[in-house]
């Protein structure tokens, strides 16, 4: 293919006049760009990925929030002990198996797991049972893309999520504040569901450690503790699961855990959230928002005893 | 014991704790959820003083120290100092003045409830602290009154556990701080009432009895 091009244009139209100027200086940058590509997989951008109609238009939440204030008991129950000490996770050779009630079974390596489909970036609300909430801009794939390689059988009606536990580097597995590994569950239609994600990155970038590398859960219209972090195994079943949580408490935190702003906590009111960054609380919205969307899901069910 | 040496320096060391949230919500220093941080972090040195509080008659008994005993009052007045500040908060960053919603917050919720409880008991406390009223209670009643700081304590230590998700490890340490304060009083009772049985029957009247009994 010829490919045309008018011959008036000089170099320094094409490199900014300011580079051209500093050719040593770009020579150099160039290589160190050309080296970087050769780092493994897991120090380069995954970014910038799909942009999706599914994103939220708000403002995201600044970075540093986003990976400074965390709820990962593994690594410590402060907001600020997850950024303090995940660092030690051991994220690779990572491996997720798939089994239950599917057709083919499978263990499937990180490396293929990101090759699995193309990434999208999902800019969603989070809303914390415990009264705050966050705008994340997540990288990842549908739950649906993930099953899907497994073929699930008629008779799997739920989907359990189960994490990862290296006592070796999580100093929060020493002690019982909950029952590990931890556990989360879905039924399956709400895993199929759009908005479900796996999310392996955020902000452009690979999943840091705190956030739940390097594969998490992300389901925007249940409370953040719904979206398990570093995910090993993933069980389809026709039981409900007992997720971690409704072992820790049943009388506070029920199987389906949807955001429900007329559905108190026990011990505290859900009406309301403060937004980080906000000074003002906000309005708590029904299914965090996303009624319109995952709303059908439970048609005809009384979400105050269903909690 | 020159008092006035010791005393403006522990006032203003009293004030660090404020000085800290509200350098630190200057500088952003807070994390993620400053309101979060400075809320809980007035409660917990609401607490800490409670405890500082109840540590001094120990200390003065153990040490001999009798002016540490006058320190008490500035301390206390600092624990109902935070207090306020943290009833503040809550008042007016969680709930903005919304009075109903206050209202139906402390009837609904066990721990907003035991909170507000415990510092309305401090609020006779505070008002109490000064000369004038010990006077006009007499000793002895005020001493009563002031008592209720133990049930003070063990309601901040509940109010505490009750707000907390999962771990409960710091509330936990708490409970037994303020158990092994208030089991000392209860030791010292138990000791005074040995004494005073032991000087009012064991010994005399024990020989009296002897005596009584050999001359039969």
């Amino acid at each position: 293919m010829l490919i045309l091009r008018p011959d008036d244009i000089a170099p320094s139209d094409i490199t900014p006049r300011s580079l051209f100027d500093r050719r040593r200086e770009f020579l150099r940058l160039s290589a160190g760009a050309a080296l970087a590509g050769m780092l493994p997989a897991a120090q380069a951008k995954l970014g910038p990925g799909r942009p999706s109609v599914l994103s939220s238009t708000e403002p995201p939440t600044p970075l540093k929030h986003v990976t400074g204030y965390n709820n990962y008991y593994e690594f410590g129950t402060d907001k600020e002990d997850p950024a303090r000490t995940a660092h030690a996770l051991r994220v690779r050779p990572w491996t997720l198996s798939i089994e239950g009630l599917v057709k083919q079974p499978k263990t499937l390596g990180i490396e293929d797991i990101l090759k699995l489909a193309p990434l999208e970036e999902r800019i969603y609300r989070l809303r914390c049972v415990e009264g705050w909430s966050m705008v994340i801009p997540w990288l990842g794939f549908p739950v649906s893309s993930l099953l899907k390689q497994v073929e699930p059988l008629g008779s799997a009606k739920y989907v359990e999520f189960i994490t990862a536990v290296q006592p070796e580097t999580m100093p929060g597995v020493r002690s019982r504040v909950l029952d590990w590994p931890y556990v989360e569950g879905l039924r399956l239609d709400e895993a199929m569901h759009p908005l479900a994600i796996i999310a392996v990155g955020l902000y452009g970038d690979v999943l840091p450690n705190q956030n739940g590398a390097p594969l998490r859960l992300v389901v925007p219209w249940k409370y953040g503790f719904k979206s398990g972090k570093s995910i090993v195994r993933i069980r389809l079943t026709d039981k409900e699961p007992l997720t971690s949580w409704m072992k820790s408490a049943p009388r506070e935190y029920g199987f389906y855990s949807n955001v429900n702003p007329e559905v108190d906590h026990p011990r505290w009111s859900q009406a309301s959230e403060r937004r980080i960054g906000e000074f003002s609380k906000r309005k708590t919205l029904m299914f965090n928002g996303y009624a319109e969307q995952v709303g059908q899901l439970y048609s005809g069910m009384d979400l105050r005893k269903q909690f | 014991m020159n008092l006035s040496l010791i005393k403006p320096p522990l006032f203003i060391a009293c004030l660090a704790p404020l000085a800290y949230y509200a350098w630190g919500v200057q500088a952003d220093t807070l994390g993620a959820n400053p309101i979060e941080a400075v809320t809980r972090g007035l409660g917990t040195w609401a607490l800490n003083f409670l405890l500082i509080t109840l540590t001094v008659t120990p200390l003065r008994k153990y040490s001999g120290w009798a002016w540490l005993g006058r320190l008490r009052r500035m301390l206390g007045l600092f624990v109902f100092f935070y207090a306020a500040l943290h009833l503040t908060t809550y008042l007016w960053f969680d709930q903005f003045f919304d009075w109903p919603a206050i209202a139906k917050d402390i009837l609904k919720r066990p721990f907003i409830t035991v909170g507000m409880i415990s510092f309305a008991l401090l609020v006779p406390l505070a008002a109490t602290s000064n000369a004038f009223a010990i006077r006009k209670l007499g000793g002895r009643r005020w001493q009563e009154l002031h008592r209720s700081v133990y049930l003070i304590g063990l309601l901040a230590v509940l109010h505490y556990s009750w707000m907390v998700k999962a771990d409960l490890s710091k509330p936990l340490i708490y409970a037994l701080l303020v158990g092994i304060l208030l089991g000392l009083r209860v030791w010292w009772r138990v000791q005074e009432r040995n004494r005073q049985l032991a000087g009012a029957y064991s010994t005399k009247p024990l020989r009296r009895v002897i005596s009584i009994a050999a001359r039969k």
